[in-house]
């Protein structure tokens, strides 16, 4: 019984993990039997092992940690430039009605530019290294963190106005004790939304600004040198690390709003 | 109304509500909330208003406050109108609306920012407040963590720790559950004794009405008015099934429309 019991125990903890797992394995499968067919060449689909193979070799003697580094280092600095500059514009535009009004359409209008429209001009101004790289991440990431942290700061609850005149609050007590702590769920969603699309924006950045390291440059070694299982090397680094961030950003969001655990 | 008569209701009454309406526009419509109100309470007197929803009684008692100074007629504390809150006037409403994000002894000491007291002075009027409404081993607790009626009686130590002339309570036991319910009121009544504030209670609970005050205002719906105001000449502890206490409860209760045969029967016999 007892046995039954740890072994019922041990699969509800995992069963999850295993059941997101089952895709990536089932995909797999798949890449391995249309390789098998040989209906398609080995340079447009390379077998799983000779990706492994790949990402062995770039372990060993390649550039790999270091690309991961770079554009790890890129996406943080463009988004400690964006999301700290959005998160003060939406609260701007959230609690003061007046700013709301002045500045709100302008940047709706704002976002109905595609962010890679943004390249060539950013590109003009800033250069295509590293300054212009972290210029457009940076935009990347304020919009988000703009957004969200508007509407929370824009919708704190009646009552809980009502509550700060009757308790009669000055602006500093509203701002400290109400409007933050109600916003502050909507703002840490803001920051994480900031902080993948910082992460989306850093691989644009590689990818249409001038080569430097990072995965992005990668990419773009593989497509000029014809080598796929490169380009599947670092699209899967990048779909990983992206599941890492989120995924932290997830825990630190619960962790920062430990009044609501019971 | 003239110098003389102001003067005279200053010695006497604490607040005065004088000929008071107010109108809403709900969905373009003109609606009547309340027509000519005019009661006064005196000093450290617990006067309750009960009347079905939608009679205008919160309403009422948010204007009391100075949420909403749009309304006709004049609402005067010690003979001043009422412009805004202040922190005379403490209010309890009927959702605790405690923050979530400060612990019960933080909601209390929230209601202290603006009394301009020293920070030693502060932390003892929320201990004293908190021990008040018996909470003094949750004061770290959480909104989050506490039962519905602890969250409650927070918000009335929050209503009282400044020691407000006015108690304001805007239907607050009404979302809890009857035994709750039942344990606070007696609560409640200890608690404005001991404080010696005038308390002015909206209800619809007639029971609640009788049970705590010293006066009951009944209004009627449509447009909300004063129907009858009913003197409570019952001393010192209620007992809720005594004959007096439910002729009282009855006698309103028909006044609101509403019968109660049998306990009138249980009135008889006993």
């Amino acid at each position: 019984m007892s046995e039954i019991a740890v072994v019922m125990a041990a699969r509800s903890v995992w069963r999850p993990v295993l059941m997101s797992l089952v895709a990536p394995a089932l995909l797999i499968v798949l890449w391995q039997a249309i390789v098998a067919t040989h209906l398609v060449a080995p340079y447009i689909l390379p077998s799983p092992a000779t990706v492994l193979a790949r990402f062995q070799n770039e372990l060993d003697g390649g550039t790999f940690w270091g690309d991961v580094a770079a554009s790890l280092s890129r996406a943080l600095g463009g988004f400690a430039l964006g999301a700290p500059a959005g998160l003060a514009f939406g609260l701007l535009l959230g609690l003061s009605r007046l700013a709301g009004r002045l500045f709100g359409p302008i940047f709706l209008a704002y976002r109905q530019i595609a962010l890679f429209a943004w390249v060539p001009l950013l590109s003009l101004w800033f250069g295509g290294g590293e300054a212009g790289k972290l210029a457009f991440i940076a935009i990347s990431a304020f919009a988000p963190a703009t957004v969200n942290t508007w509407r929370a700061a824009a919708t704190i609850p009646a009552p809980y106005r009502e509550l700060s005149r009757a308790l009669i609050f000055g602006r500093l007590d509203h701002l400290r004790l109400i409007a933050l702590p109600s916003a502050l769920p909507g703002i840490l969603t803001g920051l994480r939304s900031a902080l993948i699309h910082a992460w989306l924006a850093t691989v644009g950045a590689e990818l249409f600004l001038d080569i430097a390291p990072g995965l992005g440059g990668r990419l773009n070694e593989g497509r000029d040198k014809f080598e796929v299982d490169l380009m599947i090397v670092a699209l899967t680094a990048l779909a990983v690390l992206g599941l890492g961030f989120s995924q932290l950003a997830a825990a630190a969001e619960r962790r920062s709003i430990r009044w609501s655990r019971r | 109304m003239t110098e003389l008569s102001r003067n005279r209701s200053d010695a006497v009454a604490a607040l005065e509500i004088d000929r008071v309406g107010k109108l809403f526009d709900v969905a373009g419509r003109r609606v009547e909330a309340l027509r000519d109100i005019s009661f006064s309470v005196r000093p450290g007197e617990f006067v309750a208003i009960v009347g079905a929803s939608g009679c205008g009684k919160s309403t009422l008692l948010r204007l009391i406050l100075g949420l909403d100074t749009d309304y006709q007629g004049e609402i005067r504390l010690d003979g001043r109108r009422v412009e805004k809150p202040a922190l005379d006037r403490g209010i309890v409403f009927q959702d605790h609306r405690l923050l979530p994000w400060l612990t019960a002894e933080g909601n209390v000491a929230a209601a202290l920012r603006r009394s301009g007291l020293p920070r030693r002075e502060r932390r003892r009027l929320v201990a004293e407040h908190l021990k008040l409404v018996g909470l003094e081993n949750f004061a770290g607790a959480w909104p989050a963590q506490l039962s519905g009626g602890m969250s409650q009686r927070v918000a009335i130590a929050r209503a009282l720790v400044n020691r407000p002339r006015f108690l304001l309570l805007d239907e607050p036991l009404g979302a809890l559950d009857a035994l709750t319910r039942l344990r606070l009121q007696d609560e409640l009544a200890r608690i404005v004794r001991q404080e010696g504030t005038t308390a002015l209670l909206v209800t619809h609970d007639v029971d609640e009405a009788v049970f705590l005050a010293d006066r009951i205002i009944v209004l009627q719906p449509d447009p909300g008015r004063i129907a009858r105001i009913v003197e409570v000449d019952l001393d010192g502890y209620r007992d809720r099934s005594a004959p007096a206490f439910l002729r009282l409860r009855d006698e309103i209760l028909d006044t609101l429309g509403v019968r109660h045969a049998p306990q009138q029967a249980i009135a008889t016999a006993a």
